[in-house]
């Protein structure tokens, strides 16, 4: 146990923690030239494509350290994004060490500063690295001393990397092994295992990644997860290399794999403690939870005909991603679908997108809201998923939205108009902490409804990419809201109904209309496009018949031109829905929230 | 049989709305020229010893090259082709290159119809297009080139722009139809990607194409037209006495075609193929005895659709009988989806031919886009 080094990375998205892996995968010769695809731990392709990884990872490698001893390594991936900070506390427990790797043109960015202290929390051993320290933007001095500030470090525990060059990875392995601690654990102890993800394997079922912190266990041991409570055989227990390698048994310490023959991932639950079922460990490991989702929309077939088909691959996916839940739901507008919970909005996207590149799925997304609390006056307590829920307004006493609090990271310059954001998002400012001269934290407290839709891509615009954001739920709180109701011509589009505080809901409708005039296209005759409270319309676009349509020159040189536009719109709308009699384009439903 | 385009790139100076593949540097004239010889001479199977029915000079303004050069264009093609007689030999030309001398150069080449890009008898509305000739040139250029005995005329006109008003185009209209000319087309204005009248409208100093406007002078194009004796055979073409484009019919019509020089279509039946639009590297490319081109084959449904959106825009219509050669799956699919535009009265059918009505002509594109498979 004294040679086994359990280690993560804390790393923003794009400050290069995917090639300083490769670089320590290389170096340490786990990973051959042949094998080695750039960011090698990113094996899902929407993953490489984003740059970010989703689903964390283990891999181990070998070391061998100056003193002549060779040293096994455990790194286990993270995902970095705010959707995903459940996963990343588990993969934090079952390590000793972290190594912090800050981009040295960007500095710390909010994600990274949260989980850094998720990772003090757990007493892991901060080892500070400042990566792409060759970029002509490199701002060394002011970066170190952020980090200096942040990991309560001094500035020669800094160590300068370039995961382009290769630069510091010595510095890094060696560090590994003399600055992070062996784990400790007895391996005599009754099994305590933490499991920090799983994976969905087509042919072998769910393959569960633990980290063994007491006991050891066997291939062929009576296992029993603590949580769910059932009980399984270790079919197979094995190492995670570049491939799984099986191995007969595993012992306090180290970081490995379990086959059980499961094929519903729903029965691993990230967090969950593995033990036996004879001599079982006295208590569960600390922090766990139940994953709840945080944000719902719709999920529609174009075709009302591919609702089977959606229904199979929702739970093909869900095989392999336990955290994305849903259920049947109907809409008079777009027919049978699926409400779906999520994480948060880029767990959104990337189902969206594993949909249409794994299935062939193409589906409308419908807006996406939290949910929320009604309360009737009759005392009952409801769950609204969808605004279709929310009870008519004479029944309801009231209503409680969740809200959150926000960390956001930015120059002093941008305080400004990041404030003014806020406040339009309904939030409060509760700090302000200078990090260093040219950096700022502020803290707000905002309804996470405000958050889930456009929030992220205008911070962005608005600080021009210098805001990191990260938040954490915090309490329901009632509040004033309202069902705004969409029209086309006078039929109610439930697809397109909303739940918004009373005190915005005029603009908000104003700026829905305005959006929709934009989004649909022009037919043979007049639209109308209204938002209504109840029986009050309260806003009104209409878009005109189309008028004229025609090429004027079509010659020779034009036809393939021209045929090719055609094409084109014609398969635009085979990508529309008929609501009433007017035509809706699919990404209509999700992009007529993107306001501004 | 078949017909030639050929493609003379080059202007005095850049229309507004024009996003044809042109230069305003007549530096590489003379190279071009050879090029084209060139390419004639290789691609003299392309149309399977088809005899040639038109020859057509577009561009560019290709009444920017002399009696001489032209000359050396159609010996040239008469060295390869079998050209019948009676063939059509069209110039485009424009106003201001329309001297006497320079008529009585041409009418001793094999040219036989000039095709006059008038676009306005308006100054102000010249102007705005950017055109290089004036108002009193474009009267009297038409007068010159009767009196020199060009007797097949045909005339371009552009309505829809915001110096035109609907009094204006009515009056424009009316110069034509008082003049003996046979033939005439007219476009609307259309602001096409990447040409200075797009930038002009996306920075705000042009206002965009008027829809209302465009739909009343394209509507008032058809009564004014008709009531002249002009048919509409195509939706931009009208012609007196069954005088039709015959070079440009026979796009529509499916026909073979070779286009000679830059940026030029070729069609053999079954796939279309377009030579590199940019002067410097056409010329390079057959200086070393190589053509650069891009080529798509066209499947059922491409050909389908291509049948569809030309045809609908003539007086010859779509051939029910035409398709279910093609495909009758796609005779199905055609015949199901114009029903609704019949009970809108946008289409008519006449023993299997269908055709668009007067105010089907109006969204011609967005119906054929809606027949499109």
């Amino acid at each position: 146990m004294k040679n086994i080094r359990n280690f993560c990375v804390i790393a923003h998205i794009d400050h290069g923690k995917s090639t300083l892996s490769d670089r320590l995968l290389e170096y340490t010769n786990t990973i051959s030239e042949r094998e080695m695809q750039a960011q090698a731990l990113d094996d899902m392709e929407i993953e490489r494509e984003r740059g970010i990884t989703i689903k964390s990872h283990a891999i181990q490698m070998y070391y061998k350290h100056t003193d002549g001893e060779t040293y096994t390594f455990n790194l286990i991936d993270t995902p970095g994004h705010v959707d995903f900070s459940y996963e990343v506390s588990r993969s934090i427990a079952a390590c000793e060490g972290a190594l912090l790797l800050v981009d040295a043109s960007q500095g710390i960015q909010a994600q990274t500063i949260s989980n850094l202290y998720l990772a003090i929390e757990h007493d892991l051993e901060i080892i500070p690295i400042l990566n792409k320290v060759d970029m002509e933007s490199a701002m060394i001095d002011e970066v170190s001393e952020q980090i200096m500030d942040l990991a309560m470090c001094d500035l020669e525990d800094i160590i300068h990397a370039s995961g382009k060059t290769g630069l510091g990875v010595t510095d890094i392995l060696s560090a590994v092994v003399e600055r992070i601690p062996a784990p400790k654990g007895d391996v005599k102890a009754p099994l305590q295992a933490l499991i920090f993800d799983s994976v969905f394997n087509p042919f072998r079922g769910v393959i569960a990644y633990f980290r063994i912190m007491n006991g050891t266990v066997r291939k062929g041991d009576l296992v029993r997860f603590v949580n769910t409570g059932k009980e399984y055989n270790a079919d197979e227990i094995g190492i995670l290399q570049l491939n799984q390698v099986p191995k007969k048994e595993l012992s306090a310490g180290n970081v490995g794999y379990i086959i059980t023959g499961i094929k519903n991932s729903k029965e691993i639950k990230v967090g969950d403690t593995i033990t036996h079922s004879k001599n079982p460990c006295e208590e569960a490991i600390k922090g766990f939870e139940d994953v709840k989702p945080m944000v719902f929309a719709g999920i529609f077939p174009i075709d009302n005909d591919d609702f089977e088909d959606l229904r199979d691959s929702l739970e093909k996916l869900q095989l392999n991603d336990a955290s994305l839940v849903f259920e049947p739901e109907t809409s008079a507008a777009l027919g049978f679908g699926f409400r779906c919970g999520f994480l948060g909005m880029l767990h959104l996207e990337i189902i969206q997108e594993r949909l249409d590149r794994e299935f062939g799925q193409n589906v409308i997304t419908t807006v996406p809201n939290v949910s929320y609390f009604a309360y009737t006056k009759k005392g009952k307590e409801l769950e609204i998923r969808t605004p279709s829920e929310l009870p008519e307004a004479t029944l309801l006493d009231r209503v409680e939205e969740p809200y959150i609090v926000a960390q956001i990271i930015t120059k002093p310059e941008y305080i400004g108009s990041i404030m003014t954001l806020a406040m339009e998002k309904r939030g409060m400012m509760k700090k302000q902490d200078y990090l260093t001269q040219d950096r700022v934290e502020l803290t707000f407290d905002l309804p996470l409804a405000e958050i889930v839709f456009d929030f992220y891509d205008r911070l962005k615009s608005i600080s021009r990419g210098y805001a990191s954001f990260d938040y954490q739920p915090t309490e329901y709180r009632q509040s004033d809201l309202v069902k705004l109701d969409i029209k086309l011509n006078g039929d109610p589009v439930d697809a397109l109904s909303a739940l918004v505080h009373r005190e915005k809901a005029e603009a908000f409708g104003r700026k829905i209309c305005k959006r929709l005039k934009e989004l649909l296209p022009r037919q043979q005759f007049m639209i109308a496009i209204q938002a209504a409270i109840g029986a009050k319309i309260i806003a009104r676009e209409t878009i005109s018949a189309l008028r004229k349509d025609v090429t004027a020159k079509c010659y020779g040189g034009d036809i393939t031109r021209k045929r090719k536009l055609l094409e084109k719109q014609k398969k635009g709308k085979k990508k529309m829905r008929q609501i009433g009699n007017v035509e809706v384009p699919q990404k209509a439903f999700l992009e007529v929230l993107k306001l501004d | 049989m078949a017909g030639i385009y050929i493609h003379i790139p080059f202007c005095k100076q850049a229309c507004h709305y024009c996003n044809f593949h042109f230069s305003t540097s007549l530096k590489q004239k003379e190279p071009l020229l050879q090029a084209l010889l060139t390419e004639i001479e290789q691609q003299k199977g392309y149309l399977e010893g088809e005899e040639l029915e038109s020859i057509y000079l577009g561009g560019g303004t290709p009444s920017l090259l002399s009696a001489k050069e032209l000359d050396l264009l159609f010996q040239q093609i008469q060295r390869f082709h079998k050209v019948v007689d009676g063939a059509e030999i069209t110039l485009e030309a424009n106003p201001d290159d329309l001297s006497r001398e320079k008529l009585q150069a041409l009418r001793k080449t094999p040219i036989n119809r000039l095709s006059i890009g008038i676009q306005s008898f308006l100054e102000e509305d010249l102007r705005f297009m950017n055109r290089a000739h004036s108002a009193m040139e474009a009267e009297a250029c038409i007068d010159l080139a009767l009196e020199e005995g060009f007797t097949a005329l045909t005339v371009d006109l552009i309505y829809g722009t915001p110096t035109l008003s609907h009094a204006q185009w009515e009056q424009n209209l009316q110069k034509v139809f008082e003049k003996p000319i046979q033939h005439l087309s007219c476009y609307c204005l259309t602001v096409e990607p990447q040409t200075a009248l797009d930038h002009f409208v996306k920075t705000g100093k042009a206002q965009p194409v008027d829809e209302e406007q465009a739909a009343h002078q394209f509507e008032r194009l058809i009564e004014a037209s008709k009531a002249a004796g002009f048919e509409q055979y195509e939706i931009s073409n009208f012609a007196r006495d069954g005088y039709y484009a015959v070079h440009n019919s026979n796009y529509w019509k499916g026909k073979k075609y070779l286009g000679i020089g830059p940026s030029a279509h070729s069609f053999n039946g079954k796939s279309r193929q377009w030579n590199i639009a940019n002067n410097s590297k056409y010329i390079q490319a057959l200086s070393a005895g190589e053509l650069s081109f891009e080529l798509e084959q066209l499947t059922v449904d491409q050909r389908y659709n291509e049948y569809v959106m030309t045809g609908l825009r003539t007086i010859w219509g779509c051939e029910i009988s035409k398709i279910y050669e093609l495909s009758p799956k796609h005779a199905l699919h055609f015949k199901h989806k114009v029903q609704t535009f019949m009970q809108a009265k946008n289409m008519e059918e006449i023993d299997g031919n269908y055709r668009l009505t007067e105010a089907g002509r109006l969204l011609a594109d967005h119906i054929a886009m809606e027949l499109f498979v």
